[in-house]
């Protein structure tokens, strides 16, 4: 049960963050959960967002580079511990974590993105630690 | 030891070098005629003969040779003599389309030796100097042609190469070296590192460096010669007509004198092929006098300097020429590397890169650095950090092996880089070398 991501190229200068936020905004686009990613030259902003395909091409016409990307988002207890009870199930299933980072916290339920390289043999795993996976039906409901 | 390496011919009267010349040329255009069919249907084409050759008056008269002939010859096109009569070959670092292949009988490096031997002696050497030869060993020439000449002065001879400059100091110390050859930028990196160990030119007994490879200007010479306590001597020469030692500077720092025995000098306009009157300034061009093994008639180097016959201090009565002003072409020369635009955008191409992007070449501490930007396609983003590093990566390592030095890579959103209508600025040399 993958979640589409939306991953944005965008330079590590001035303004430039503030330049893609705002052309979503006047396209009415509401981000749900959002994760920067950067080094001295570049960022990857990493989006979780309704209509995916819709922000993807408003992106696309302002001339961002972009690409979509299948997500997990494993929702575990809010607790002490959260995140190492899915990185340890992960690390049993031998799958390689490339990043993590959280959608919200609702009812003391932590919701986090959890982008992997195989997402079956990671669901699978975590399903097998009693970890629930949820999708897209949910995560906008929140 | 005399201030001469060879004062027969480095102080004979201007009328005596221009007959000497006039008897090689002949000799050598016959020698090229009967050996180099490449340059021998150039000649034909042109209709012009050995016969036509009489004096050095006669030089423009013959094909010019460029860059592009020594490609479409390479490797044995332009040879002038049996492979079995050669003894060694040293090429230019480029290795794809650039690459430049020289031989050399035993004649011709003892040539190429001597020439180097007098760049050594008129920057004071003797035999009871110890002569740290820091410039690279193996095919680019620097190494190879300072430490034969260092040899032929009878210098104590420290085959160092380039590099671990921690060591070059210690042998400095321990040995008391008194003459350094490499490229000044590597010049400018001993002279830091002198001061980040704590130690000052009074430390070591360097008098004097013999520098080339590179542009390098006036201010720098003056920060070297500062660093390392000496005087700072410049060396000029290409791969093509042997390596270091084409001329060198003595005491006077006014220019490099040619040694005009072994090199027939022109300036022309590049734009015509046109010889320019002595003084004007235009591309120098060669022609060899001597050589066996690759002899090049009237060879287009590109560089743009000015020649003078004017009087120097120090006796030599071989023409000067200045330090070169600038390219006619888009050559860069960095870290001692020639490097040409079209080499980078080849490989960006191979790697499916667009074909936009832009050279940055600065110089940090006294070293070189190369920045290449370039634009990603929707193709080759992905999500991680990871995965563009890794692209830039190996990018960088395609480059590596193209020009044979490291470059950096930045990979950059589409359209950032700068469209120009018309001639598209691919390159920005931030180093000002040239005035």
């Amino acid at each position: 049960m993958a979640v589409k991501q939306i991953s944005v190229f965008i330079q590590n200068k001035k303004g430039r963050l503030a330049k893609v936020s705002r052309l979503l905004a006047d396209n009415n686009i509401y981000i749900r959960a959002l994760s920067i990613a950067d080094t001295q030259d570049f960022g990857i902003l990493r989006l979780i967002c309704e209509d995916v395909e819709n922000v993807n091409s408003v992106l696309k016409e302002a001339g961002y580079l972009t690409t979509i990307t299948d997500v997990l988002v494993a929702a575990v207890k809010d607790d002490a511990g959260a995140l190492a009870i899915i990185a340890e199930a992960l690390r049993d299933a031998d799958v390689s974590i490339e990043y993590v980072y959280e959608l919200a916290t609702v009812d003391n339920i932590v919701y986090l993105v959890v982008r992997v390289d195989d997402n079956k043999v990671a669901a699978a795993a975590l399903a097998g630690a009693g970890i629930k996976t949820v999708g897209e039906d949910v995560i906008f409901k929140l | 030891m005399s201030k001469y390496y060879q004062p027969e011919v480095e102080t004979m009267s201007v009328e005596d070098i221009k007959a000497l010349q006039s008897e090689k040329l002949v000799k050598q255009v016959k020698h090229v005629y009967e050996n180099v069919k490449y340059y021998r249907d150039l000649m034909d084409e042109k209709g012009v003969t050995p016969d036509d050759i009489k004096s050095i008056d006669d030089l423009y008269k013959l094909p010019f040779l460029t860059k592009a002939d020594l490609r479409d010859a390479y490797p044995y096109g332009l040879l002038g003599t049996d492979l079995k009569n050669c003894v060694r070959i040293q090429s230019t670092s480029g290795t794809t389309g650039r690459r430049v292949v020289a031989f050399y009988t035993q004649k011709d490096v003892d040539l190429w030796e001597e020439c180097c031997a007098r760049a050594i002696v008129a920057a004071g050497g003797t035999n009871g100097d110890v002569c740290q030869v820091a410039y690279g060993y193996g095919l680019f020439t620097g190494g190879p042609g300072l430490n034969g000449g260092s040899h032929k002065v009878g210098c104590l001879t420290l085959p160092m190469s380039s590099g671990n400059t921690e060591r070059q100091i210690q042998f400095m110390q321990d040995l008391h070296s008194t003459i350094i050859c490499c490229t000044p930028s590597y010049a400018a990196y001993i002279g830091e590192t002198l001061k980040e160990m704590g130690l000052t030119p009074d430390d070591i007994d360097l008098k004097a460096g013999i520098f080339g490879a590179e542009p390098w200007t006036e201010e720098m010479r003056r920060d070297i010669e500062k660093s390392l306590g000496i005087k700072a001597y410049d060396i000029y020469g290409l791969t093509e007509t042997s390596g270091p030692g084409v001329s060198f500077e003595c005491e006077e720092q006014t220019g490099m004198h040619i040694n005009e025995d072994h090199f027939l000098a022109e300036i022309i306009d590049p734009e015509t092929g046109e010889v320019l009157p002595e003084g004007s300034k235009g591309e120098l061009v060669f022609t060899s006098l001597d050589k066996e093994a690759f002899p090049l008639l009237r060879y287009r180097t590109r560089d743009i300097c000015v020649l003078s016959r004017k009087k120097c201090s120090c006796g030599r009565t071989f023409i000067k020429m200045s330090k070169p002003m600038g390219r006619s072409d888009d050559m860069m020369i960095i870290r001692g590397v020639n490097v040409f635009p079209s080499q980078i955008e080849t490989v960006l191409i191979k790697e499916g890169y667009s074909s936009n992007y832009l050279i940055e070449v600065d110089r940090e501490h006294n070293t070189d650095t190369l920045d290449i930007y370039v634009e990603l396609t929707p193709e080759q983003f992905s999500d991680t950090v990871k995965g563009i590093s890794a692209r830039e990566k190996s990018l960088a390592g395609a480059i590596k092996i193209m020009l044979g030095i490291n470059p950096k890579v930045h990979l950059v959103a589409p359209k950032t880089i700068t469209r120009s209508e018309g001639k598209a600025v691919r390159v920005v040399d931030k180093r000002k070398l040239h005035d």
